[in-house]
């Protein structure tokens, strides 16, 4: 078995957690948009209108609870500087650790999102759309929320900074993503925005595990 | 010119006497500008309010002008290791995070009386400078949460480059999408559209907020490099 198989396989075992890490993510997600929804007030008419933003919205905040455990754990019991001896690179480790948290948080808020949306009250026919807007987004807040506990590695404050360093770069998906559920639920041509959200997504995957290697590197030296 | 002035020794020599040059120009400039600004007639369309232009459109720009100052200073700290550029991408942080912040306040009082609205969450244009004040932000915040200052100089500068994508983004916002802040009038194929009457008094306070950011700047700066002799002193004094 190669070393990227075993590596992803570990990685998703330990993000995954015997089933605990996924059970928590979606159990934050459908919390939080129970949230928005118990705030926004007695009309259903209403949430429904912005239950597909509302769902969206909720799980980029849930995709970022996981985010301080992806490296720091790896940090401090040292298996982060035997990964950087082995015989891996370390932009191929930071590529699989965020590949592992998109499989392991990612996909099952995919998979949950079409549910809390109509939950909310979006109609059942935006849910493909949901689904596949929370995949494809879903890779951008991996990666990036990767770029973001990497870098702060080493800070004394490690979940709320993450937040802080990620969410301004999280802007452009959340908007994209956002624009296509609300243009398919007016009716209006969606492609544009799910197109250039897997843009962000694919530029994302590309260039953040250069910028988490640079990271880890300064952290371990 | 930026090369000459990697030397620590010739920098601190060369802000003693361009820090308060540059102040004084800034203040020349600015007052200059704010005189031709009030003595130019009021908009056909907005009426007074369009003077608000000329305090908000420069701290745009400089604004942009700091974070690229900030990239720049993080690309030469981080591939050259040098201190010098990484005490100055440490001190115009703040300063642009000020400017962003005057950028906005100011737009949201433009916009009140312009648009009838304080914020639209709709623009491209307002909600890239936000992020890029976030930015200025988070790149404090990631600094001063890391106790070891080399690790927090390094992970700071990758997130400040990482940040630069924002530039060319606020730029070219009003042309990509076409919501409500007003398109480019300056920086445009075919020249400025402005007549000379706001024109000039608008680069003039441009030229203004410039000369005070780098006033600003490069006293910041010295403190720094101030700051860290200090704190190297202090430990050759404890170790000693």
């Amino acid at each position: 078995m190669s070393a990227l198989t075993l590596l992803f396989r570990r990685e998703l075992s330990l993000a995954w957690g015997r089933g605990g890490g996924a059970l928590l993510t979606v159990g934050f997600f459908a919390a939080a948009a129970m949230m928005f929804a118990l705030a926004a007030g007695p009309s259903p008419e209403r949430l429904a209108v912005v239950a597909g933003g509302v769902t969206w919205a909720a799980l980029a905040l849930a995709s970022l609870l996981s985010l301080d455990r992806m490296f720091e754990r790896d940090f401090d019991n040292g298996a982060l500087e035997l990964l950087a001896l082995g015989p891996l690179s370390l932009e191929a480790v930071s590529a699989v650790k965020c590949m592992a948290q998109w499989a392991a948080g990612g996909a099952p808020l995919a998979l949950g999102a079409p549910l809390v949306a109509m939950a909310l009250g979006a109609r059942p026919q935006s849910a493909p759309l949901i689904a596949a807007v929370a995949a494809l987004g879903g890779i951008a807040f991996a990666f990036l929320g990767g770029t973001g506990a990497a870098l702060a590695l080493n800070s004394r404050r490690g979940g709320v900074l993450i937040a802080l360093i990620v969410l301004p770069l999280l802007t452009a998906p959340v908007v994209f993503g956002g624009s296509a559920i609300a243009a398919f639920a007016g009716g209006l041509p969606w492609t544009t925005g799910f197109i250039l959200l897997g843009a962000y997504s694919l530029a994302a995957a590309a260039l953040a595990p250069f910028a988490m290697a640079g990271a880890c590197r300064s952290a371990l030296s | 010119m930026i090369a000459a002035l990697a030397n620590p020794l010739r920098f601190m020599a060369f802000s003693r006497l361009a820090a308060p040059i540059l102040a004084v120009l800034a203040v020349g400039l600015a007052g200059a500008g704010l005189w031709l600004g009030f003595a130019a007639p009021p908009d056909y369309q907005q009426g007074e309010t369009v003077r608000i232009m000329f305090v908000h459109v420069p701290a745009a720009w400089v604004s942009m002008l700091a974070y690229a100052c900030l990239g720049v200073a993080s690309f030469f700290s981080l591939v050259f290791r040098h201190a010098l550029a990484d005490a100055a991408a440490k001190a115009a942080a703040p300063l642009g995070a000020a400017f962003t912040l005057l950028a906005l306040i100011t737009g949201s009082l433009w916009g009140r009386p312009m648009w009838g609205a304080w914020w639209v969450w709709g623009d491209a244009r307002l909600v890239s400078v936000l992020v890029l004040f976030l930015l200025f932000v988070g790149y404090m915040a990631l600094r001063a949460s890391i106790d070891d200052e080399g690790k927090a100089a390094r992970a700071a500068e990758i997130l400040a480059l990482i940040g630069l994508i924002n530039l060319p983004i606020i730029k070219f916002s009003v042309d990509w999408w076409n919501t409500l802040h007003q398109g480019e009038s300056i920086l445009r194929a075919g020249g400025p559209t402005l007549a000379n009457v706001y024109l000039v008094p608008l680069l003039l306070m441009g030229a203004g907020y410039a000369a005070a950011f780098g006033a600003l700047w490069l006293a910041r700066t010295r403190a720094e490099v101030w700051r860290r002799r200090a704190v190297s002193l202090a430990l050759q004094a404890a170790l000693a």
